[in-house]
């Protein structure tokens, strides 16, 4: 596909420039309750730069059809504009091939597809699986649920108490049952950057494979599947400024192909008779029904808006918003942060003594400040520090420092409320 | 609305200096409630006596709000018939959902200070689930969750 190349050029072009990327986001200029907002709840999911709201609009006004199928202009053009994106994110995660990137409706769907397309085929009674104690729920619950099926075992890497994972306990869980490993590249709850390059070079000398949960990693992490040698790689559009409802799953192509299909229907087959299914080549197979094709394609754009800008860029200007957090919250009496590991993203998880994280959310929330208050789907590591919830504060390229500002005289409200 | 009105004297004072705080010795019912959205968790015992609770007491980990909630109801329920506190169960949460006209007669009291919790739907189950709790434990169902899939409290508050 030729045109799909020429297209491949990035069709959005920034410049890193805290207050010029601000004015690519509509939605930062919201007012709540009279006060500006200040969205620090972006490890939940970001907001999206016009330049992707507008490819949206592009597409569902001059370009949607049904795509694999008709033969008509329409048809076409949106057959190709997916598989465009397809490729956009092929070159976003450095894979060997296009083939290798399937779209899902998010990382849990894809986490999903690996634990019933790999896990159901290959996984039996006996084996273990090793997950850690950072896992989202979503790398959690379908591990457990593939476990009671076969009659396998869950096996936890600990962390420290930074937040750390103890790498050295992790390599002493491998034995002759160890089948596979699932890791979360960035700890949602805690911001930690887990050391995977080890951890996946250590399960292979195991000859197990490894699915990392990309979902907090994308967004702030280049990542490269090959020089990772991840078996499997998962995250979701709507944390890099993308659309909800699509995410990918990366997956060497070798073993897509070994796995069976996830759900059945239409565009995952070759052919069809009550007989018997010949199903279709990856990534089809794995693609049942008509996909998210609008918000695949603004997945495409939200991968070109970001690269245009530059991951490191964008890594570097946000550790600088978290070194400043950190120092000022550090600096108010009677606030902890959880989750002190050396190597961070932008996330803060805090308590603040006495005081409910819910009742934070809330009232923060008057003064126009968005953090996410609660376990944050993380009920393993919330057990870990001793804590029901926290509060957290996760910041984005397009967050400044007055905003930070903003959260520590939030915090002081908050204290002030409840002396 | 403005969150500052929810966040009102009263509702800090029963939360600083909450009432019937601690887990009766001799209670005949009890039961323990949770929200699993926010990791909350309050118990309530309580003493009943011919279909009148002479006793009760909360203990638990939970927000402002739903401490708030949970003492004000026990100052409330204490000595009142099990009919009674059935009713307030009703009014209630009929109240945190925003469907109690507060100007037709009620029986709640002070508890309209929790009126204005509706307009923040995160935060109505807080307020609730003391009384759901307290509910469950009137029902002798020993642990009841606000994401229940049977809510009891509702299947009751509809039939009265």
């Amino acid at each position: 596909m030729n045109s799909a190349k020429a297209s491949l050029k990035p069709e959005i072009s920034a410049d890193f420039d805290a207050e010029k990327i601000r004015a690519d986001f509509p939605i930062l200029k919201l007012k709540i309750d009279g006060k500006p907002l200040a969205y620090l709840d972006n490890a939940a999911s970001s907001q999206m730069p016009q330049q992707v709201i507008d490819r949206l609009v592009r597409y569902q006004t001059t370009q949607h059809a049904n795509i694999n199928r008709a033969v008509h202009y329409l048809s076409e053009v949106a057959t190709m504009e997916y598989h465009n994106a397809r490729c956009k994110l092929q070159q976003f995660v450095n894979a060997r091939e296009d083939r290798e990137i399937i779209f899902t409706s998010g990382t849990t769907d894809s986490i999903n597809l690996v634990m019933h397309g790999y896990g159901r085929k290959f996984i039996k009674a006996g084996d273990e699986i090793i997950l850690t104690t950072l896992e989202h729920h979503s790398n959690i619950v379908p591990w457990q649920m593939l476990a009671n099926e076969k009659g396998a075992k869950i096996r936890v890497v600990p962390v420290n108490d930074k937040g750390e994972l103890e790498v050295d306990e992790y390599e002493k869980l491998f034995n002759e049952r160890t089948k596979f490993v699932g890791l979360i590249h960035v700890s949602n709850a805690l911001g930690t950057i887990n050391p995977i390059k080890h951890m996946i070079d250590f399960a292979h000398q195991h000859g197990v494979p490894v699915l990392i949960d990309g979902a907090q990693a994308a967004p702030h992490i280049i990542i490269d599947v090959q020089a990772l040698d991840c078996d499997f790689y998962a995250f979701s559009a709507h944390k890099l400024c993308g659309p909800t409802g699509v995410g990918i799953l990366y997956g060497k192509a070798a073993l897509l192909e070994s796995m069976q299909p996830f759900k059945g229907g239409g565009d995952m087959i070759a052919s069809v008779t009550f007989e018997e299914t010949l199903y279709n080549t990856i990534p089809h197979k794995f693609e049942a029904g008509t996909p998210p094709i609008a918000a695949a394609i603004g997945f495409g754009a939200a991968v070109d808006y970001l690269a245009a800008i530059g991951i490191e860029r964008i890594a570097a200007y946000e550790l600088s918003l978290l070194n400043y957090a950190t120092e000022r919250l550090n600096d108010i009496p009677g606030v902890k942060i959880i989750g002190t590991a050396a190597e961070k993203t932008a996330v803060i998880s805090f308590t603040i003594d006495g005081i409910h994280p819910h009742d934070i959310g809330t009232i923060l929330n008057q003064d126009g400040i968005a953090v996410r208050t609660g376990h944050h789907c993380a009920q393993p590591v919330m057990q870990r520090f001793n804590v029901p919830a926290t509060s957290r504060a996760s910041f984005a390229f397009y967050n400044k420092k007055t905003e930070v500002d903003a959260l520590v005289a939030g915090i002081k409200n908050v204290q002030k409320v409840f002396l | 609305m403005h969150t500052n009105s929810l966040y009102q004297e009263v509702i800090l004072d029963h939360n600083r200096k909450p009432r019937n705080y601690g887990k009766l010795n001799h209670a005949n019912h009890q039961a323990v409630g949770h929200n699993p959205l926010c990791g909350d968790r309050l118990d309530i015992t309580l003493q009943l006596e011919n279909d009148q609770i002479t006793d009760i007491a909360f203990q638990g980990e939970s927000c402002a709000i739903c401490k708030a909630s949970a003492s004000m109801m026990t100052a409330a329920i204490k000595g009142k018939s099990r009919l009674d506190a059935e009713t307030l169960i009703h009014e209630f949460r009929e109240l945190a959902t925003g469907k109690l006209d507060i100007n037709h007669p009620h029986h709640l009291g002070r508890l309209t200070v929790f009126s204005g919790i509706r307009d923040l739907p995160t935060r109505v189950k807080c307020a609730i689930l003391p009384w759901h709790t307290l509910h469950a434990a009137l029902n002798s169902i020993a642990s009841t969750s606000t994401e229940a899939n049977h809510d009891s409290a509702h299947k009751v508050s509809s039939k009265s």
